[in-house]
């Protein structure tokens, strides 16, 4: 038998791939329980973990430099002591022999594997190498849209996604003229619902920004290798010097092809993030079973990486035998103009919308979101402190009453 | 155990709040992180640690 098949003997080595928020979490949780073995950190990115969430925000609108990103002090990651891997990605995975294949030639052996790739941005096709055009996930993505701002372009945002309408936001504050084109019937529809997607929508019009609902964008149209605007599904066309594509992430699993780690959108993990033969995934790219409902989710939040990371750590040294279910209410939030939106639980496929505090036209209010007679989410904009009165609603799925109110 | 925080960079999620009540609060207006006990007592060291764990911008620094 192995070390790591006795049931309660904790792993004698560990490889966390991926090197970012969920990455960072689960090395750090290790060592603070108490693991003292030999820890790999591979990372594809060059750069100490960072933060992405400030990208579309401070990152972009030039208050904070790049520097402001960092997870943690070069001094904290080396008292972790890892063997740090960064710069070159892992490009397959030996569940047999237990080793990773890096793209620089090296393998790295493990008894547990933590899978922490998370996701990348979705790119509308044929515009790789085109300038002017710009997805916005990493930090060089960043700052390469920060300086196409500052030459004040008109600016074409596709997807009314989070990213996409933070973005709008910023390049209107940077005094860009700003086209914002979604399929949805309002930025932020899918997730907010009518009512707060109307709000939102009235917020980009009244700071300037041009917005084209219930559209796709077929194409970027270029001259000479660069962008100049878009052509719509329904064949107008947008000009434009400067495109960013917000149009969705997709998980980062390709170099687990013929591992046998189970894929399908994300890694195909169990309650309790495990995904067999000594793999465990957390973060962005991890799908997992709802413990209440069975439906299989994956969340690109922030904090559901932290969350992930921890649990993730946890189970590793418990082992599979011992592992314990994620439980979690997930958490997001968003900045635009001088709103902020926070969000607790899932409002996909709600069936109702009650406000509850507050109202759109205060711009300031709190909703209760239900599915099936049951709240599923709380939605906060600018009413931060009050919202989180609302989280065990939505942690316990509480009857949607009359007034659910905290 | 001594803790500081970045307040520049606080977000105002409270998940500090949820991991920790005795030692951190939120302000009303804005969300952003009020510190009740910068020197809390050692049996709340481990959800100190949480809390610091999972805040979304990494604002909490403890030092033992
Ligand atoms: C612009 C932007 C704004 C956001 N704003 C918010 C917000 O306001 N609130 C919120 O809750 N969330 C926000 N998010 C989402 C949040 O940033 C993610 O949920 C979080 O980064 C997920 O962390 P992760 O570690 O799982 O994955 P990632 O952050 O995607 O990290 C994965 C890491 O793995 C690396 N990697 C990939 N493939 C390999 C490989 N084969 N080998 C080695 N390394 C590899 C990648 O390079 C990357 O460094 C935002 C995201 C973006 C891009
Ligand atoms: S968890 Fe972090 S970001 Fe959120 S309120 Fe607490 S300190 Fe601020």
């Amino acid at each position: 038998m192995t070390g790591a098949a006795v049931t309660g003997a904790p792993p004698s080595r560990i490889a966390v791939v991926g090197a970012s928020a969920a990455g960072l979490c689960v090395v750090e949780a290790l060592r603070r329980q108490g693991y003292g073995g030999p820890l790999t950190l591979i990372g594809e990115e060059t750069h100490l973990p960072y933060d992405r969430p400030p990208l579309s925000k401070q990152v972009l609108s030039g208050a904070w430099d790049t520097g402001r990103l960092r997870l943690r002090g070069a001094d904290d990651i080396e008292a972790l002591g890892l063997r740090l891997r960064l710069g070159s990605p892992a490009i397959a995975l030996d569940t047999q022999d237990r080793e990773v294949a890096l793209a620089d030639g090296s393998l790295v052996g493990y008894d547990a594997l933590v899978v922490a790739t998370g996701t990348r941005a979705r790119r509308l096709p044929g515009t790789d190498g085109v300038r002017g055009v710009h997805v916005l996930r990493t930090l060089e993505d960043a700052v390469a849209l920060r300086e196409d701002l500052a030459g004040k372009p008109h600016l074409v945002v596709v997807g009314g996604g989070f990213v996409g309408a933070e973005a709008a936001a910023v390049a209107r504050g940077l005094g860009c003229e700003v086209t914002l084109v979604t399929d949805t019937a309002q930025p932020m529809g899918d997730a907010l619902g009518d009512e707060l997607g109307a709000m939102l929508r009235a917020v980009h019009a009244e700071h300037g920004v041009r917005i084209e609902t219930g559209t796709l964008v077929d194409r970027v149209l270029t001259a000479g290798g660069r962008a100049t605007g878009v052509r719509l599904a329904d064949d107008r066309t947008i000009d434009a010097e400067a495109v960013l594509v917000g149009i969705g992430a997709l998980p980062n699993t390709e170099w687990l092809t013929g591992s046998g780690v189970p894929v399908g959108n994300g890694v195909t993990c169990d309650v309790t993030l495990y995904a067999g033969s000594g793999v465990w995934a957390a973060g962005d790219v991890a799908s997992w079973p709802h413990p209440l409902t069975g439906e299989r989710i994956r969340v690109e939040h922030r904090t559901n990486a932290a969350e992930q990371g921890l649990a993730v750590a946890r189970n590793v040294l418990a082992g599979p035998e011992q592992a314990r279910p994620f439980e979690t209410v997930p958490y997001v939030w968003s900045d635009q103009y001088d709103l902020r939106i926070q969000i607790w639980g899932r409002t996909r496929g709600a069936d109702e919308v009650r406000i509850v505090e507050g109202s759109p036209a205060e711009r300031k209010l709190i909703a209760l979101y239900g599915k099936d007679g049951r709240v599923c989410a709380a939605v906060g904009v600018n009413m931060m402190r009050a919202l989180r009165d609302y989280r065990s609603q939505v942690a316990e799925a509480a009857p949607f009453t009359a007034r659910s109110a905290a | 155990m001594q803790i500081s925080i970045d307040f520049d960079k606080c977000c105002g999620a409270g998940q500090c709040v949820l991991a920790a009540p005795d030692v951190f609060d939120q302000r009303d207006e804005d969300g952003i992180v009020v510190l009740l006990d910068d020197n809390p007592p050692a049996d709340q060291a481990e959800n100190v640690a949480q809390a610091a764990a999972v805040c979304p911008a990494a604002v909490i620094q403890v030092k033992q």
